[in-house]
């Protein structure tokens, strides 16, 4: 069976800044990939061409079988590209679960349905307590929780998570593994970028370093750790700490 | 809890239908023709304001420059009417498909335009549109159009004898513009607005058509201020540009729902209710005069509004749940 994401060749320029240089990655169905790399990396940027924010400088991107490269973002999450941002972009003015229900429209036309769907993911997530809070009302690490939340709504194949582990107390990081396994086991497809080692090593089945915009070594977790070439780039750099 | 949400719309759309019922017999009581005037210019206002609330509100697309559809319902109707004898009911349809038209292809260039943008280019296309009309011979350019009244007439919704038909007329436009509000607030397109105004890259990841949107929501809020500006026509018998197509009108749409609270169900309705029998009152003390005069004092309001209560009157009466710690 095909992969269900590949890149080919895929560049990014910013006027003189190359943040993407010939990326060639591909993402297996029902599998949890690990995009790590540096600060400024280009780890972001990648994301955003998954999604459709922007097409790429060259190259092309296939999902799920079919060439998206130049097809809108929300073209791309009909056919099940799911994302959050690393700065997250709640929908401030609304509740929590109003924010889930506009991902829940991508499936469900029903009004009521689309509610129903909402509630089911804000239990899945785990912020069903909370379903009638103003987003603006949200602690950083609900905030984050709901980014997957509406995500999730929009039952995606393929999940592309920014840094939603990140800046979280220990126990809020466990429940956020947790819920990322959980994820996975929905027979979801998970593409994330983690800073913290420690924490997203374990948690992926193979793990792809991005450095300087480039594919630098790809492998399992436990070999790409301990690769010279992935520790020289993250040398000096602070994140290598307890790597 | 959705139970509750469901009762809540219900509550609503109650509350609603009481206060049209209340407003439907208050020429009962109300004779006096100056008051009955005021109450309509309330109503049509309200209307209006909960019209520009669709676009400006709940899609965040803010226009300062309404006063172009609210003009075109109005020239569209009178020139159906005095060059080929269209009766109004049909003119205030065609206006409104006019309007509703012209404004998704003024979104199509503007609706790229983010933020202050928008709204300068909003203001500068009704300006011009101002302009093309002051210098149109054929739609009676400066002059205007001035609309024969032959006695009362409910085909030609005319009437000189008594202002009722106009009142519940103004009444009906309301309503209709509340409920049009209500019933899209719980609809995808509702949602999807709210999603735009609040963040349009988050909406687009999550499968919103964003320029769509902003589309849809431009000709449904032109539609309806071009039956105010219809209806309006007939109620003064007489048009010109400025007296449709001014900037005042801009600001008398807007000023309601920013006052009350903008995006809002009830936020137009409760901020016309207050203002526009101010403004009319003030006006009528101190005379017609100085249209300058009316714009200052309108633009000091918004100012002092948006500094004052960023979110309308009805953020005082209903405060968001409190927020409580996670868990
Ligand atoms: N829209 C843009 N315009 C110009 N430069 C950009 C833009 N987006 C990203 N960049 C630049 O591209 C490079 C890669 O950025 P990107 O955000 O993809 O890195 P990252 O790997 O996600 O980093 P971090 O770990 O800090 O989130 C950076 O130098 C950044 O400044
Ligand atoms: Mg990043």
């Amino acid at each position: 069976m095909t992969a269900l994401l590949e890149t080919r060749g895929v560049w990014q320029r910013f006027g003189g800044l190359v943040a993407n240089s010939d990326v060639s990655i591909s993402v297996g169905r029902g599998e949890i990939v690990g995009l790590i790399g540096p600060n400024g990396a280009g780890k972001s940027t990648l994301f955003n061409l998954i999604a459709g924010v922007l097409p790429p400088t060259q190259g092309s991107i296939l999902f799920d079988g079919e060439d998206v490269t130049n097809m809108p973002a929300a073209a791309r999450c009909q056919r099940g590209v799911g994302r959050t941002f690393q700065v997250v972009k709640s929908f401030e003015t609304m509740t929590v679960i109003d924010n889930v229900i506009v991902g829940a429209l991508v499936r469900n036309t029903v009004m009521r349905e689309a509610r129903r769907k909402a509630r089911e993911v804000l239990e899945f997530t785990g912020l069903a307590a909370r379903a009638d809070v103003l987003a603006s009302d949200l602690v950083p690490a609900e905030k984050r929780r709901l980014e997957v939340a509406r995500a999730l709504a929009t039952e995606p194949k393929l999940l592309l998570l920014d840094e939603v582990l990140t800046g979280l107390t220990p126990t809020e990081a466990q429940t956020g593994v947790a819920l990322v396994r959980k994820v996975r086991d929905a027979g979801i497809t998970v593409l994330m970028v983690e800073h913290v080692m420690e924490i997203v090593m374990p948690l992926v089945d193979r793990a792809i370093v991005l450095d300087l915009g480039k594919v630098l070594v790809e492998g399992k977790p436990a070999e790409v750790v301990r690769d010279p070439k992935v520790i020289k780039a993250y040398l000096g750099d602070r994140h290598a700490v307890g790597a | 809890m959705d139970k509750e949400f469901a009762a809540r719309r219900r509550r609503d759309l109650i509350i609603a239908a009481v206060l049209a019922g209340i407003a439907a017999l208050t020429p009962l009581f109300v004779k006096d023709v100056v008051v009955q005037n005021i109450l309509i210019l309330t109503l049509m206002y309200a209307g209006l304001s909960q019209s520009w609330n669709i676009l400006s509100g709940y899609c965040g697309q803010i226009s300062l420059g309404h006063a172009l559809y609210f003009g075109l319902g109005a020239y569209t109707t009178e020139l159906l009417f005095t060059k080929f004898g269209v009766l109004p009911w049909f003119g205030m349809l065609a206006g409104g498909v006019v309007s509703a038209l012209i404004a998704m292809g003024l979104g199509y260039p503007f609706f790229r335009l983010r933020g202050h943008y928008f709204v300068i280019a909003t203001i500068v296309i009704a300006e011009i549109g101002l302009l093309l009309f002051h210098n149109w011979d054929w739609a009676g350019a400066a002059m205007g159009i001035t609309i024969p009244i032959r006695g009362d007439s409910w085909l030609k919704f005319q009437f000189l004898r008594t202002k009722l038909p106009y009142f519940y007329f103004a009444l009906a436009l309301c309503c209709l513009a509340w409920f049009v509000t209500w019933w899209l607030e719980d609809s995808k397109w509702g949602f999807w607005w709210r999603a735009v105004k609040d963040n349009p890259d988050a909406a687009e990841s999550l499968g919103v058509d964003v320029f769509n949107s902003k589309m849809g929501a431009a000709a449904v809020s032109a539609f309806l201020v071009a039956v105010g500006g219809s209806f309006y026509a007939q109620f003064v018998s007489y048009i010109d540009p400025e007296s449709v197509m001014g900037f005042q009108f801009s600001l008398l749409m807007a000023l309601p729902a920013v006052l009350g609270g903008i995006g809002t169900l009830w936020g137009p309705v409760l901020g016309a209710a207050i203002l526009i029998p101010l403004t009319e009152l003030t006006r009528f003390k101190f005379g017609g005069s100085g249209r300058g005069v009316d714009l200052i004092v309108y633009g000091t309001l918004i100012v002092l509004i948006s500094l004052a209560l960023p979110r309308g009157l009805l953020s005082l009466f209903a405060r968001p749940k409190k927020t409580g710690a996670a868990r």
